[in-house]
Order: structure tokens, then sequence, then C-alpha cells
């Protein structure tokens, strides 16, 4: 893509001050202030992010839920109108054409929520492989994306006069009207922490950025960029696609076992999945603390005598817990707890120590 | 962005260094544009008192949350003094970099590179072309 697109909040976010950054051919904001303040503004508070480069990719007709659960590592058949289920969509190989999330709107209409990067290649993937009684729309084009993480996202939403959001559950989502709009807003996200994602027309978005940051600014709300983004992902240890999942990694070497069900059900991969479980993985993917001052961060290689036997795929300072984090694949012989191995740091060894993840807070988001 | 500060009585260099000569003892730091550039830094490695480097060499490196970014000596020299402080306290350099924020002191070894560095509206124009 020679030019970025741009999210609907572009000119909001440079009125912000926002620097932006090119993420998979979209021009988004990296951070307003400071990543580290924002990533604090989540955990505290709540922080608020446009994800509108996400892609939503609709299933529709009689066949589209069905059609969705032989696409995907988990069923979407009992999947109940107005919850979401994250999944994988994995390719023959059974290998990860994406982490997505999926939506049941009604009993003949399936949205996944696809990564950016991936729209394209989701789309043709899907498309080759539905019946042509279920249509496949792209409602990226139309849709923006916003994300409310942290502990205050309820009590905000509550005095923007949606009080009933206080009581939806998590992985389900409700139709409503907020701020006078229209929205489908979703108790998930992408943080470790509480919050909710709001998809709504492309033509609102900005009307309900400023509202909400206007209406969140007392409890000490903030725009949050894509940095911050990150390094709270990562202290959830949530998988970011092209770094941790891509189309070569088996979902259970990512340790994404309670997302695939290869020996209940058959889907498009299963049997591969089944087959590379047999055999055993050479592989598995690990968190890992460094126990002295660096950051070991994405393509930096584990090493053993000198020897690499691994890659980090993800690595940042934890602003959280003030040090440094990470996931790697390593082989399974060195994958247990507590287990240390190195990581070449620029050419120096550090050491580094298997931790158990996520890095903070519990992980009861994904389910 | 905020506005980038460049002080009038500091030199400048390629890699957005300052350099502030007092006699033969040169401090060294990155410039405003530099940390605006890097966001919030998390780390800092510098070189031991006694190394030596030539200009244009690699003498330690600036980490922030998303970025690695090595410092370049702006001038040949023999390290006289480090800011240890900064191990512990590398945010320092968002927030005063062209006073508690110094990285590290130079014996001047050749007084022609330091010449050789920018002035403040060198700089200014540098970085103005560099930030559209």
């Amino acid at each position: 893509m020679s030019k970025s697109a741009q999210s609907p909040l572009d000119a909001l976010h440079r009125q912000l001050g926002a620097r932006m950054i090119d993420f998979a051919g979209f021009s988004m904001p990296l951070q307003y202030s400071s990543i580290l303040r924002e990533h604090a503004a989540v955990r505290d508070a709540a922080g608020l992010f446009d994800v509108s480069h996400m892609g939503q990719i609709a299933l529709r007709g009689d066949g589209a839920a069905p059609a969705a659960g032989r696409l995907l590592s988990r069923p979407i058949e009992d999947l109940p109108v107005g919850r979401v289920r994250y999944a994988l969509l994995c390719n023959d190989a059974g290998g990860v054409v994406d982490d997505i999330t999926v939506y049941r709107r009604s009993d003949n209409d399936v949205m996944l929520c696809v990564n950016a990067a991936n729209i394209a290649k989701d789309l043709a993937w899907i498309r080759g492989n539905v019946e042509t009684a279920v249509e496949v729309c792209d409602e990226s084009d139309q849709t923006a994306l916003l994300a409310l993480q942290g502990p205050s996202s309820p009590e905000l939403l509550a005095g923007a006069g949606a009080s009933e959001l206080q009581q939806l559950r998590g992985f389900h989502f409700a139709t409503l009207s907020l701020l006078g709009h229209e929205v489908l807003i979703s108790r998930t996200g992408y943080t470790g922490a509480d919050g909710f994602e709001i998809y709504c027309p492309r033509t609102v978005a900005t009307d309900l950025f400023e509202g909400l940051l206007a209406q969140g600014a007392p409890l000490g709300v903030q725009p949050a960029g894509l940095g911050a983004r990150d390094t709270l992902r990562l202290e959830a240890a949530l998988p970011l696609y092209g770094h941790e999942l891509d189309d070569t990694t088996s979902p259970l070497e990512a340790g994404l076992d309670r997302f695939v069900h290869p020996l209940e059900r058959d889907f498009i991969g299963a049997e591969a999945i089944r087959r590379r479980q047999k055999r055993g993985h050479t592989r598995q993917l690990v968190g890992f603390c460094l126990e002295e001052r660096g950051i070991a961060r994405a393509g930096y290689p584990v090493v053993e005598a000198g020897e690499r036997v691994g890659s980090v795929t993800s690595g940042a300072p934890s602003p959280t817990l003030g040090k440094s984090i990470g996931l790697a694949y390593v082989p399974p012989r060195i994958a247990e707890m507590g287990r240390r191995f190195e990581i070449l740091v620029r050419g120096r060894a550090h050491a580094a120590r298997v931790t158990p993840t996520p890095f903070v807070g519990g992980n009861e988001r994904k389910r | 962005m905020d506005e980038i500060q460049i002080p009038d009585d500091l030199r400048y260099s390629e890699d957005d260094e300052w350099a502030r000569a007092d006699a033969d003892r040169v401090t060294v730091g990155i410039s405003d544009f530099a940390q605006q550039q890097l966001g919030d830094i998390v780390f800092v490695e510098l070189p031991e008192v006694g190394e030596v480097f030539s200009q244009g060499q690699v003498f330690g490196t600036v980490e922030s949350v998303k970025a690695v970014s090595d410092l370049f000596a702006p001038i040949s020299g023999e390290i006289l003094e480090v800011n240890t402080s900064l191990a512990d306290s590398p945010g320092t350099l968002n927030e005063d970099c062209y006073g508690k924020g110094w990285l590290v002191v130079f014996q001047l070894s050749e007084p022609a590179g330091l010449e050789a560095l920018m002035d403040s509206k060198a700089y200014a124009s540098n970085v103005a072309k560099r930030a559209e």
C-alpha cells in the first residue's frame, strides 16, 4: 500500500497532538502524550483507543453460523445471539490465518473482527471456503472501532447514559444508543483490563470519541495510542498476529489450546493440527522476564551454549512491573516454568527466566 | 509535538547529540528533538570512564518503550565522566535533556572535531527539514 489509509478520527488525532505511525497500511496514533502515561491511565482509570484499522467481515444467510464454525477453531453454531467468542482461522496446514473475535449478531448474521494486516487475506480465504449461499461482506470501510479500556470504563459509560452496560458480562455485547448514536458495544478488549469495544458508523466516530473523552476527563480518562495498546496486551500475554502467530504457527505451539478443539470437532486445519501435535511440537511459546537490565525485543535470539535455539516474538519494558518482559518461542525442553535461558541483546547474553502469564492481572478476557 | 528547544550555546551533531565545551572537557547529551522522537526513555547504556571513542563511533544506547537508538560520539576522545544516575532514572533524559540528563564528558582531543559540529541555527534548520 503506497499511501496509508486514514482513520475517520484522523483530524481529531492530530488536533489532540498524536504522533501518527503507519500500522498495516493505516495511519494511526502511536501516542498522544507518552506511552507510559497512557499505559498507566488504562491500568488506573481508563484509556480511549481508536482501533478503526481493525477489519469487520460479516457472514450472512441461513448457513452463516455453520459456515463460520467450519472455518474457525471453535464452534459458532452454538454461539448465542449477543455473545462474542475468540477463535482462530486456520489454513489446511494447521497454521493460523488470523486470530479473531466472532460476534453472533442474529441467527443468520455472524461478524468477524479481524486484524488490520489480514483483512484482504482473510476475505479471500473465507470467500474461497464457504458455499455460495453464504454472503461474505467486508464492512471495514464503513465501520469505526473504539476501545474504552480500564477500570473506570463502566462508570464512564454509565455517566454517558448507558448504565445498563455495567451489567453487561464479559464477552457479551449489546446494541444501544450511546451519546445519541446507535452502536454495538461488547465487553471485550486487548489490554487485560476491564473494558468495552464500541463499533459505530465511521461518520459518528469523531463525535463519540470527543464525547467519551469529555465525559471521562473527570475520571482521568485519556486518549491512548497503539504504543500503550502494545505494552498493555504484552502484560496480559495476549498474542499479536505477525509476532506470536502467523500462517505457519500451530495454535497449540502458541499455547492457545483453550481455543482449539481439534479432537472434538472438525474445522479447516483440525486434521493438520492433530497431526502436528501427535508428531510433537518443536517449539513452545513462553513468557519470560529478563533478570538484568535491558530490553529483549522482537527478533532477538534465544541462545543455549552459544547456539540459537529460539526467538523473542515480543518484548518490552512492563510499565506496571518495572521490569523487562516478553514472549519467545523456545524448544519444549526449556519451556518449563522457572527455567532459565539466555537472550542475545545486541550481541550480549542476558539472563531470562520462564515466567507465568499473564504477567499482569488475571486472564479472564478470552473465553 | 511540543516546541523543540535548541539552546544557542551548544554545538550539535547530525545524530542529534549536543556538546558543551568547557576548556578541554566536553559534556555530551541528546537533543530535545531526539528525546521527543524517542518518547519515554526507559533504558540507557553508557560506556566506562577511560574508554576512548573516535567521532561517529557508537558509545552507548538509549531505549524508549518502542525503539532502540545508538549514541554516536559527536567528537573523538576519552570518557572522563559518566552520568551514572541515568541507570536508575532514564526518564531524566525526557525531562531535562540539556541539564540533569547529560550523558558523558569527553576529553577533547581534536578541537577541529568540535568546530565541525553545527551551531544552533544550522541544527534548527536541520531539524526543521526532518520534522516536516
